[in-house]
């Protein structure tokens, strides 16, 4: 019990730790991608229970700020194949257990 | 109940029609309602055989209506048939056109016609062609002529432009927990990693920073532009410096040769004399204005020797270099840095080897650190931070004190022996020893003592014994100090007549030392006996002396004349063995010279700013039995 217990602290430690937004892959200009990273984390912390809320936002404030078509996948395990425009793919980490991957293609 | 009135309203609208058509919109990609819905309902149609009387088949089928109606009258009466036809033509063309709305009428009239024709067709074979000037169109109101015109209009051309697509990629990834997990983990490592190094590096770059901005523009310039450039060569940088020494030992091959081979072996027949033998001359463009003032080789990598450059007029003060060699490439130096005051001497620390300690003619010591790519000196002393106020003749680095600081010494004519110490950013001075010339004191006014100062102009520490240093003075005295004792001296010499130019203790034997000075000779010490062992007059100023590393007997002294002279005290004690000229040019002085600690190598400078390289001859390399 002591040992799940423990466990269990640490899982919570581990993410709160690793909080910060790792970037994993993306082609994007320097402004954008850092416009980009904080708004998947704004979103993410928003709506922490909801992904596709945050998925959401996210497409939305992109398609307004960056052009239409932008698509957003949030999850904790998935696998993808996807056609981008280049320049225009932010793949990225978040909050331990979150990996949200962001691309534009009309 | 029956009394109710129902009214009934009577509308044009169209019971069956539809009163909520929706259509669906691409533009705003939802579905629409239709505003307005046709209420036409169609009740009855049919298609019927009407023509109009003036369209081409009217017009035909009214020829052949005229015609055969003519000929069926011929048969009976020519004339009478021509006109009664053309009045049966005109009243069955009245009755037509009156009767263009009846279909009843139409529809006979169409028998009849058709009848006729036939009947026309059969009597045709027989008669002759009727007339043809029945065609009389009579206008009357119903007799429309219809005239039209049309512009021209320009004939359409299709155009179709596509723009390019916009480039896209593909890319993939799984995501799985784990996957994310080791990123993380990844990257805190490298965090800490970093963290580790920002700590010195946060130092050292804000003592850059303070020290850039003290410098000139210009410097600042400079070390920029280094970088880009090296961020480019870096490259190449490595197979370039090899090929660059593969081209220098293709061209000095014989000296190179010379070098590790060459043992003159008529040294048997020379009666214990013996020979330098030229080698390599190390020359480097910029410093042709410059004297050589100090050289030194580097304790850990055996060819490589650095050149201090300045000028000992007093008058013809301008820069300095600090120059680079290797043995291995003779053409071209290895570091160069420039400063703005001739430099006077220089040291390599023994431990570090890419420290470098150097003196100035304006009174300033500096630290170099040869790892470093910029050209300007890690730590350099100032006005405010302690420099000397006279050149500094000699540095020397000592041992790392008591909180493994590095430091080193600096004697200069100011008559001050300062100790500097490398602490974190900064160069720390401590006075060690103010050289007081003694029974020179003076009276100044108002009863003071006034001090005059001896200058300092070489000094050297005692291989064993940390504390125990000499210094050799201008006024022709050394002193014997140690650096506990800060004011008092613990032995003197009147060692000279004028400036002592060296001083230097043996490596094996520890009481003897030896100095030179420009009154032409060289002396040979025990510490403890004031009049000198051993006293050799070279008929010309000496401007250094040098023991050499592989045998205690022997050292090297080197005279104004470009002379070289080797003594070995074991086989000749009164006369040198070699007395050679090392550099030939004209109106040149030989001002340094340096025993290679491994190779059988002696290097001179000279005032011209060269570098000579020389191989001592077997009976000069004699060790001690």
């Amino acid at each position: 019990m002591a040992d799940t217990g423990e466990g269990k602290k640490e899982e919570t430690d581990y993410k709160r730790l690793h909080s910060f937004p790792l970037i994993r892959h993306t082609d994007m200009p320097e402004e954008m991608r850092v416009e980009a990273m904080e708004l998947c984390v704004t979103a993410c912390e928003k709506y922490a229970t909801n992904n596709e809320s945050a998925a959401k936002m996210i497409k939305e404030m992109m398609d307004k700020k960056f052009g239409s078509s932008w698509h957003v996948v949030i999850g904790e395990g998935f696998g993808f194949e996807i056609t981008h425009e280049v320049k225009n793919l932010l793949y990225m980490f978040f909050g331990g257990s979150l990996a949200v991957c962001v691309w534009k293609c009309s | 109940e029956l009394k109710e009135e129902f009214t009934r309203i009577l509308t044009a609208n169209n019971p069956h029609a539809p009163q909520n058509i929706v259509r669906y919109s691409f533009k705003k990609g939802a579905y629409k309602p239709v505003g307005y819905v046709d209420q036409m309902a169609v009740h009855f149609s049919m298609n019927g055989n009407m023509i109009p009387k003036d369209s081409d088949e009217g017009r035909r089928q009214s020829i052949r209506s005229g015609s055969s109606a003519g000929r069926h009258n011929d048969f009976q009466i020519e004339k009478a048939s021509v006109e009664s036809s053309a009045v049966t033509s005109e009243e069955a063309e009245i009755k037509d056109e009156e009767s263009t709305g009846d279909t009843k009428a139409a529809e006979e009239k169409e028998t009849e016609e058709p009848g006729t024709t036939e009947a026309a067709e059969t009597a045709e074979v027989e008669e002759p062609p009727p007339p043809k000037v029945k065609e009389q169109k009579l206008a009357n109101q119903f007799n429309f002529i219809e005239r039209a015109s049309r512009t021209l209009n320009n004939p359409m051309r299709e155009r179709a432009c596509q723009s390019e697509p916009t480039p896209c990629k593909d890319f993939s990834d799984t995501v799985y927990q784990w996957k994310i997990y080791d990123a993380y983990m990844e990257e805190l490592k490298e965090m800490e990693k970093s963290k580790e190094k920002e700590k010195p590096k946060a130092q050292v770059s804000k003592r850059q920073e303070e020290k850039k901005e003290k410098k000139k523009k210009k410097g600042r310039k400079l070390t920029s532009l280094e970088i880009q450039v090296s961020d480019d060569m870096n490259k190449i940088s490595r197979a370039a410096k090899l090929m660059e020494r593969m081209v220098n030992q293709n061209t000095f091959d014989d000296i190179a040769q010379d070098f590790k081979y060459f043992e003159d072996v008529s040294d048997e027949y020379r009666n214990q004399q013996g020979t330098l033998l030229p080698l390599w001359k190390f020359k480097y463009g910029k410093t042709k204005r410059l004297a050589v003032t100090a050289i030194s080789w580097n304790p850990k990598y055996k060819d490589l020797f650095a050149a201090g450059y300045g000028s000992y007029d007093f008058m013809k003060q301008g820069e300095g270099m600090l120059v680079l060699y290797t043995m291995k490439n003779p053409s071209f130096p290895e570091y160069v840095f420039s400063s703005e005051s001739g430099v006077m001497c220089l040291d390599f620390h023994n431990d570090h080897p890419n420290l470098m300690a150097v003196g100035f003619y304006d009174g300033t010591v500096a630290v170099y650190n040869l790892k470093k790519a910029t050209s300007q000196p890690s730590y350099k002393s100032g006005a405010k931070t302690g420099k000397h106020t006279e050149p500094v003749w000699q540095v020397k680095w000592q041992k790392d004190d008591m909180d493994n600081n590095l430091n080193f010494f600096s004697v200069s004519s100011d008559g001050r022996i300062v100790s500097w110490t490398l602490v974190k950013n900064e160069l720390v001075h401590t006075d060690v020893i103010k050289l007081s010339a003694k029974g020179t004191t003076m009276q100044g006014p108002e009863g003071l003592q006034l001090q005059t100062f001896g200058c300092g102009t070489s000094f050297d520490f005692h291989k064993k014994i940390d504390w125990l240093f000499l210094v050799g003075t201008e006024e022709g005295k050394i002193y014997k100090c140690s650096k506990c004792y800060s004011s008092q001296f613990l032995d003197v010499f009147e060692a000279h007549q004028m400036a002592v130019d060296s001083v230097s203790w043996n490596p094996y034997h520890l009481k003897v030392f030896i100095s030179c000075s420009s009154d032409w000779t060289v002396k040979i010490w025990d510490h403890t006996i004031k009049t000198p062992m051993f006293v050799y007059d070279l008929k010309c100023a000496v401007g250094d002396v040098a023991w050499s590393p592989y045998s205690s007997t022997v050292f090297a002294a080197v005279t104004i004349d470009c002379k070289a002279h080797v003594f070995d005290l074991n086989i000749n004690k009164y006369e040198s063995l070699c007395n050679q000229l090392v550099v030939v040019r004209k109106k040149n002085k030989a001002t340094h010279i340096q025993f290679n600690p491994v190779y059988p190598v002696v290097i001179v400078g000279d005032e011209h700013g060269h570098v000579t390289s020389l191989k001592l001859s077997p009976n000069l390399r004699k060790m001690p039995k």
